[in-house]
């Protein structure tokens, strides 16, 4: 058990340092590039993962927090004439909005289950996606620019490959504390059963609205890293219908229901579908590409390859061994409780 | 000897059908009462209206004099009511002491929203739950997801996590059904030991005669949503319109050869 810890955490800290270095020693911006984004997704897998994940509401609003803490930093940039590196002191307004924004859309959504939240989170997405091209000042279908930075293409993209690395360590670490904790408990018991988790004293619609809220702030921040890393948001870009659907595919992909799952469909899945872009043979087909690839990995691991690939290792090393160790029945086995007697505590004879 | 949990008056319709009308039941503090009747005679509907599942369309629940009447679930099990179900309700992808963790959470409420994020008030929790799981025999499968568990299995953690909260009133919706006889023995036994030595009052509703019979100091039967008569096992299995309604010819035929243990058991205690 020990050496299992030591070995897990060494394994974070390979990867962290992998993590770390990897901008200095792959320093060509095109490669950065799909870094950046890569967390910027990997980011919103794990915001979605705190919420969905756990409660098994699946949502595919996310990109309304998405969008609205892209925009939300753009026009107070604009509107309050930031210049520069001090934009970059709008982000915790980015994730402010996502909080306040989950409020009203989890009140409604949050109603209901199963189909009609999901359905019911689609349309909120398309009323904001309807806001952000008709509202007087989101910019209408040209959406809003960025204040100008001037760094060069390389530490640019170092420099906002280390802000989305911090937000995506950020975001795992708030997605295991919550994981380990009480609340995470609770979120997971409503999974498994709300009506009863309700009768066993769980404040059901309190717990999902924090762990929304939770999910909309870190989603909305990472939107306002990605707004200002590619200078401009549209509504079809910041609200983009695709985001969902890529999100949620990433996190089947990996293994769903698991934060490392999460972050490792995003980082497979997100640099792929790049560099499927820049294929010339592939102009036009690449999605389909991708989408096969997508089907062939659920077909053959229908939970996500985290999951399935964890399986695949145990049945190797328990090759031989029996997979379940036989129970005994609990009314036939009155000597295997032996703690029993001494254990009515509360006043037994 | 005072009324802890009373309903009256209980009416509720689901379109044309009238689950409950009228329906009255009043547990006495540190008994033991049973609630019985036909299948879809709303045993199950008044154990949803009481527990805070269902809201009525007219009648009040009492609960130590304070009308608990459309109070949501987590509000009643905090007022102190406790409930298990007939299917059981377990947390089938949560391991058997995080089952348990669940309910007690709900007893101390974090401070603040830090506390949330700690598990530092888990450690007697954790003692706790495990003493509870030793009590229904099932300590041993602490660990294992409770989705693996069996039936039997599942309805002693029921009643286990129950317990954690430690409720006044208990509601055990057929503790007895699909379970094996020496489970039944033992869920029995284990109820009559936490009414005698904790005092803990529970009204269930069950099928198995002779499991009620042998338990329980009142019955109420009821009969298409209302009480036919309450009264003690005695008056119950005599009673006229209780034959005709529910037990019918069958037990009065038994009534020689079976009643009789069935009275020594009871007795017994």
């Amino acid at each position: 058990m020990k050496a299992q810890t030591l070995a897990k955490s060494g394994g974070l800290v390979v990867l962290l340092v992998f993590a770390v270095l990897f901008p200095q020693v792959f320093s060509n911006p095109s490669v950065t590039n799909y870094g950046v984004l890569a967390l910027v997704f990997a980011t919103a897998a794990v915001g979605w993962h705190i919420f969905s994940g756990n409660t098994g509401y699946i949502a595919l609003g996310q990109a309304v927090f998405f969008g609205s803490g892209a925009y939300a930093m753009g026009i107070a940039a604009r509107d309050w004439h930031m210049q520069a590196t001090a934009v970059f002191e709008l982000l915790p307004l980015s994730a402010v909005t996502g909080a306040l924004i989950a409020i009203p859309f989890g009140l409604i959504a949050l109603r209901v289950r199963r189909h009609t939240f999901i359905v019911v989170t689609i349309a909120i997405f398309f009323i904001f996606q309807l806001m952000a091209f008709n509202f007087w000042f989101t910019g209408g279908s040209s959406g809003l620019g960025s204040p100008f930075l001037s760094w060069a293409p390389v530490p640019y993209n170092r420099n906002f490959y280390y802000i989305a690395l911090a937000c995506a360590v950020g975001a795992i670490v708030i997605a295991w504390l919550v994981g380990r904790s009480r609340f995470g408990l609770q979120l997971r018991a409503i999974r498994d059963d709300e009506d009863r988790a309700r009768g066993l004293g769980v404040k059901a619609m309190q717990v999902k609205m924090a762990a929304y809220m939770i999910s909309g702030t870190i989603t909305a921040l990472i939107g306002g890293v990605w707004f200002y890393y590619l200078n401009q948001v549209q509504p079809q870009t910041g609200f983009n219908p695709l985001f969902d659907l890529t999100l949620v595919l990433m996190i089947f992909f990996g293994g769903y229901g698991s934060i490392a799952g999460s972050v490792l469909g995003a980082l497979i899945i997100e640099p792929l579908s790049l560099w499927l872009n820049t294929i010339p043979a592939l102009n036009g087909f690449n999605e389909i590409v991708l989408g096969a690839i997508l089907l062939l990995v659920l077909l053959f691991m229908p939970r996500g390859i985290l999951p399935t690939g964890a399986e695949f290792i145990t049945k190797i090393r328990t090759r031989g061994r029996p997979a379940v160790v036989p129970a005994t029945t609990i009314g036939a086995a009155p000597s295997a409780t032996p703690s029993a007697p001494s254990v009515s505590s509360g006043g037994a004879r | 000897m005072t009324t802890l949990l009373r309903t009256e008056g209980i009416t509720k319709a689901y379109g044309g059908v009238q689950a409950l009308n009228g329906a009255e039941i009043a547990v006495e503090e540190g008994t033991i009462a049973g609630l019985i009747g036909p299948n879809g005679s709303g045993k199950t509907t008044l154990f949803n209206v009481i527990t805070g599942y269902e809201r009525p369309d007219a009648g009040e629940v009492w609960f130590a004099d304070r009308p608990i009447t459309g109070l949501a679930p987590d509000k009643v099990f905090a007022a102190g009511i406790g409930r298990t179900f007939q299917l059981t309700r377990i947390f089938p992808r949560l391991t058997v002491i995080e089952n348990m963790l669940i309910a007690a959470q709900a007893k101390d409420r974090p401070r603040n929203m830090l506390a949330w994020f700690g598990r530092d008030a888990w450690t007697h929790h954790r003692r706790h739950a495990m003493e509870l799981l030793a009590f229904v025999g099932i300590e041993r499968h602490a660990n294992v997801l409770a989705g693996s568990l069996s039936y039997g299995q599942r309805k002693l953690l029921e009643l286990a996590y129950v317990l954690v909260a430690d409720p006044a009133v208990i509601l055990l919706d057929e503790p007895a059904g699909g379970v094996n006889p020496t489970l039944i023995n033992m869920i029995a036994d284990r109820i009559r030991q936490l009414n005698a030595e904790q005092g803990k009052t529970f009204l269930l509703v069950e099928h198995n005669m002779e499991f009620v019979m042998g338990l329980c100091a009142t019955i109420t039967v009821l009969e298409s949503g209302a009480t036919v008569v309450s009264g003690a096992p005695d008056i119950i299995r005599s009673d006229k319109r209780v034959l005709d309604a529910y037990l019918g010819a069958d037990l009065d035929e038994d009534d020689g050869t079976a009643a009789e243990p069935v009275l020594n058991k009871e007795t017994g205690r």
